[in-house]
C-alpha cells in the first residue's frame, strides 16, 4: 500500500511528496525499513527497492510484519538529476534529525526521521557518487559496530568497513536513528548515476537473509550468492564469517588497514587496474597524463597488495581528487 | 602591504587557482580576514576589496600600529565566481564546510587546509559569510557559541546586534567554528546581499571592521563610533514559515519594527491571483531576516522576528 511520509506544496502547483510502499505479510512480525534516494545521483537502490517489493509481492505468505520500502527520499533530486536538495545549501544526509519547524529540507528531514523511528532495522542504500566505484560494502561507525556487525554480516557484501565516528557524521540519517535506538545499516556499492545488476541481486538476497534472521520471511532463500570469485581467490579465509552458501564472506576492515590515494597532480586518468581486483604493491593502477604533451604527470601505484574497493571511473581531477582505497589485510 | 600567493592549485585546462594575500603591518598576527569563500559571495569580495583599498591608504600615512599585522584574503574561490557557481565547480563541494581541511585530502580538504595554515593563530578572525538559508538579514556579527567565544570584543564592531548561534554538528567544519577551537576569536559580519553588491551595507560592514580595529588598537581611525550592540540568541526569535507555496506577496523588509499581529505578507494563488494565506506578526518587534524570492515553497523560512 502506498502511503504518503511528507507532502509539501511547491510554488507553482505541484507537491513535494516523499512516499513508501508499506508491503504488509501474512502474518504479524517486526518492520523493515529500506530507505534511498537521499542523493539524486545514487541510482543503485532503485534496483533493489524493485526487486525485493517484486519478490515479497510474490510470497506473502512467507512474510511476517511488515516491509516499507522508501524508494526515494530526495525525490526532487532524483528526478531532475541533481545530488542535493533542490534549492538548499547543505547535503541532504548532514541536516538530520531535522527541524520540527525549520526550513523546508530540515522540516523534511524531521518528518522522515520521525517516520523511520521505531522500526525494527533501517536499511539505508547508498551509491558513491558519479566519480568513484565501490564495491558492496556496509558502513558501520565504530560506537554501533557491536550492535551492528551482526546484521551487516547478512547483507552479502564484500567488505564491512567500520570507521570513526567524526563529529560531521552526526547529522547523517543513520547516525540520527541509531541514537535513537533504531538500528540502522548503511549500504555503499557500485556508482552514482548508474545500476549494477549484481550488486542489487546480492543485497536483496542479503536483505531475505536480514529477515530470516529477524524472523520476518519464513519461504526459501537460497539464491546461493557468495562473494565475488576474484574475491574469494585472493583473499584468506581468516576473515570471513561464515560457510553459508546463501551469506558472502564479508571481510571487515578492523583485520586490516584502508589506504587512501589521492592525485598529486590535475590531469586526466587513464585506468589500469580493475575494479574489485587483487592488487599487489608496486602494481599501477592508473596515470594521471597530460593530453597536450603526452607526458605522464603520475604514475599511482599500489602502496600494499591488497583489495581494490573504491576505484575512481571519471577521468578529469584535480590535485587531491581520490582516486582509490585498498584494503590491506593484516599479516 | 605585500601581496602574496598563499595557494595555488593547477587545473588540468583552466588557469591556476590561486589564493592572493594582503598583508599589513608587522609583528604579531593580530587579524585575518577571511572573504568570499563561495563562488557567489560577491558582495562579501567587494567589502574585502574596499577593506584592502582602505588598509592601504592607512598603512601610507602610518596609520597601522607597531607590532599589528593584518591579514586579508578577499577570494578564496575565484574559480567558482569566474563561472557562477556557488560551490567547487568539479564536486559541488563547500570550501566553507570542509575546516580545518587535510592536506592529503581531497581538493576541496586541500584548499581548507592551506587556508588554515594561512590564518590559524591570529589573535582575531574576521570573516564575511553567505547564511544557508538564503534571505536578507539585518547587518550583523555572528558568533558560533563553542564557549571560546569573547562576545565582548564584538561589540568593537559597533555594529546593532550580536548573535550567538549553538552550532549544530553541521556546523562543526565551517571556518569559524574551527578558527574558535584553534583559540582564535572569531566573527562572521552578515551584511545584506550576497550575489548583488549592497554599497549602504557594504559599507556598513567595512566600516565596522576599521571600528573594531581602532577599538583594539591595531589603527589610528576616527569615524562613528557605532551602535551598543544587543547580545542576542538566535533561538530567542519568533521564526515565520509558509503555510502554502505560491508567490511571496511581502508587506514588510528587513529592519522594519512590527506589532504582533500586523501582516507581514501574503502567500498568492501561482494561477489565479487569489491570497491564500496572510502571515503575521507573532511578537512585537524587528524583521532581522527576510525572504528574498519572489516564489515559495510551503514551510519556508520567510521571517525571523527579534
Amino acid at each position: 500500500m502506498l502511503k504518503t511520509v511528507v507532502s509539501v506544496a511547491l510554488p507553482v502547483g505541484e507537491h513535494l511528496k516523499i512516499r513508501k510502499n508499506v508491503i504488509q505479510g501474512n502474518h504479524t512480525g517486526k518492520r523493515l525499513c529500506v530507505v534511498t534516494g537521499t542523493h539524486g545521483d545514487e541510482l543503485e537502490g532503485q534496483f533493489v527497492c524493485y526487486e525485493l517489493a517484486r519478490r515479497l509481492n510474490e510470497g506473502l505468505e512467507h512474510l511476517h510484519g511488515s516491509v516499507e520500502i522508501y524508494p526515494a527520499l530526495n525525490p526532487l533530486g532524483i528526478d531532475s538529476i541533481e545530488r542535493g536538495f533542490p534549492g538548499f545549501d547543505l547535503d541532504m544526509n548532514r541536516i538530520f534529525p531535522g527541524v520540527q519547524n525549520g526550513h523546508l529540507a530540515e522540516n523534511t528531514a524531521y518528518e522522515i526521521v520521525q517516520d523511520l523511528l521505531n522500526a525494527d532495522m533501517v536499511l539505508d542504500i547508498h551509491s558513491s557518487n558519479i566519480f568513484l566505484k565501490e564495491v558492496m560494502q556496509v558502513r558501520v561507525s565504530d560506537i554501533t559496530a557491536e550492535t551492528l556487525v551482526p546484521y551487516a554480516k547478512l547483507l552479502n557484501t564484500d567488505f564491512i568497513w567500520i570507521h570513526d565516528a567524526a563529529t560531521v557524521l552526526e547529522s547523517t540519517l543513520a547516525h540520527s536513528l541509531n541514537i535513537n535506538g533504531t538500528k540502522t545499516l548503511v549500504v555503499e556499492m557500485g556508482i552514482g548515476m548508474r545500476i549494477t545488476r549484481e550488486y542489487g541481486e546480492r543485497l536483496v538476497q542479503g536483505i531475505f537473509n536480514l529477515m530470516q534472521s529477524m524472523e520476518m520471511w519464513s519461504g526459501e532463500n537460497d539464491s546461493n550468492i557468495a562473494n565475488s570469485e576474484e574475491l574469494n581467490k585472493t583473499l584468506s579465509n581468516k576473515t570471513r564469517n561464515s560457510s553459508e552458501p546463501t551469506i558472502a564472506n564479508s571481510i571487515l576492515s578492523t583485520n586490516g588497514e584502508v589506504h587512501f590515494m589521492n592525485a598529486d597532480a590535475s590531469g586526466i586518468i587513464i585506468p589500469s587496474a580493475l575494479h574489485s581486483s587483487f592488487v599487489v604493491e608496486g602494481e599501477r593502477l592508473c596515470q594521471i597524463v597530460d593530453p597536450f604533451e603526452g607526458k605522464v604527470l603520475q604514475d599511482i601505484l599500489s602502496p600494499v597488495d591488497g583489495f581494490l574497493f573504491t576505484l575512481r571511473t571519471y577521468p578529469i581531477v584535480y590535485e587531491g581528487s581520490l582516486i582509490a582505497r585498498i584494503y590491506e589485510e593484516k599479516k | 602591504m605585500k601581496k602574496e600567493i598563499l595557494f595555488e592549485l593547477k587545473s588540468p585546462y583552466r588557469d591556476s587557482f590561486k589564493i592572493y594575500g594582503y598583508r599589513f603591518g608587522e609583528g604579531e598576527h593580530t587579524v585575518a580576514i577571511v572573504g568570499a569563500i563561495r563562488g557567489d559571495e560577491i558582495q562579501q569580495q567587494f567589502i574585502c576589496s574596499q577593506l584592502v583599498k582602505n588598509l592601504i591608504d592607512l598603512e601610507k600615512n602610518n596609520l597601522i600600529l607597531p607590532n599589528h599585522q593584518i591579514l586579508v584574503i578577499p577570494s578564496v574561490n575565484p574559480f567558482s565566481m569566474n563561472i557562477h557557481k556557488r560551490f567547487w565547480a568539479m564536486d559541488n563541494t563547500d570550501i566553507n564546510r570542509m575546516f580545518p581541511g587535510y592536506d592529503k585530502g581531497e581538493t576541496t580538504q586541500r584548499i581548507a587546509a592551506a587556508l588554515f595554515e594561512q590564518v590559524k593563530g591570529y589573535q582575531y578572525g574576521i570573516q564575511f559569510p553567505s547564511f544557508y538559508i538564503r534571505g536578507e538579514f539585518i547587518p550583523h556579527i555572528r558568533i558560533l557559541d563553542t564557549g571560546h567565544q569573547d562576545t565582548e570584543s564584538a561589540k568593537c564592531f559597533g555594529l546593532p546586534y550580536i548573535m550567538l548561534r549553538k552550532p549544530s554538528s553541521f556546523d562543526t567544519t565551517l571556518l569559524n567554528y574551527n578558527w574558535q577551537i584553534w583559540e582564535t576569536q572569531a566573527y562572521s559580519i552578515y551584511s545584506s546581499a550576497t550575489e548583488q553588491i549592497d554599497k549602504d551595507s557594504a559599507k556598513l560592514a567595512w566600516v565596522a571592521t576599521l571600528r573594531f580595529f581602532a577599538k583594539k588598537g591595531i589603527i589610528q581611525y576616527s569615524g562613528h563610533s557605532g551602535f551598543i550592540s544587543s547580545v542576542i540568541d538566535e533561538e530567542s526569535m519568533a521564526n515565520v514559515v509558509s503555510e502554502n507555496g505560491g508567490f511571496f506577496y511581502p508587506k514588510v523588509t528587513v529592519g522594519q519594527d512590527v506589532r504582533k499581529g500586523d501582516l507581514l505578507a501574503k502567500i498568492l494563488d501561482p494561477y489565479d491571483g487569489s491570497v491564500l494565506s496572510e502571515l503575521t506578526a507573532p511578537v512585537s518587534g524587528v524583521v532581522f531576516f527576510a525572504h528574498k524570492q519572489p516564489i515559495v515553497s510551503q514551510n519556508t523560512m520567510l521571517y525571523r522576528v527579534l
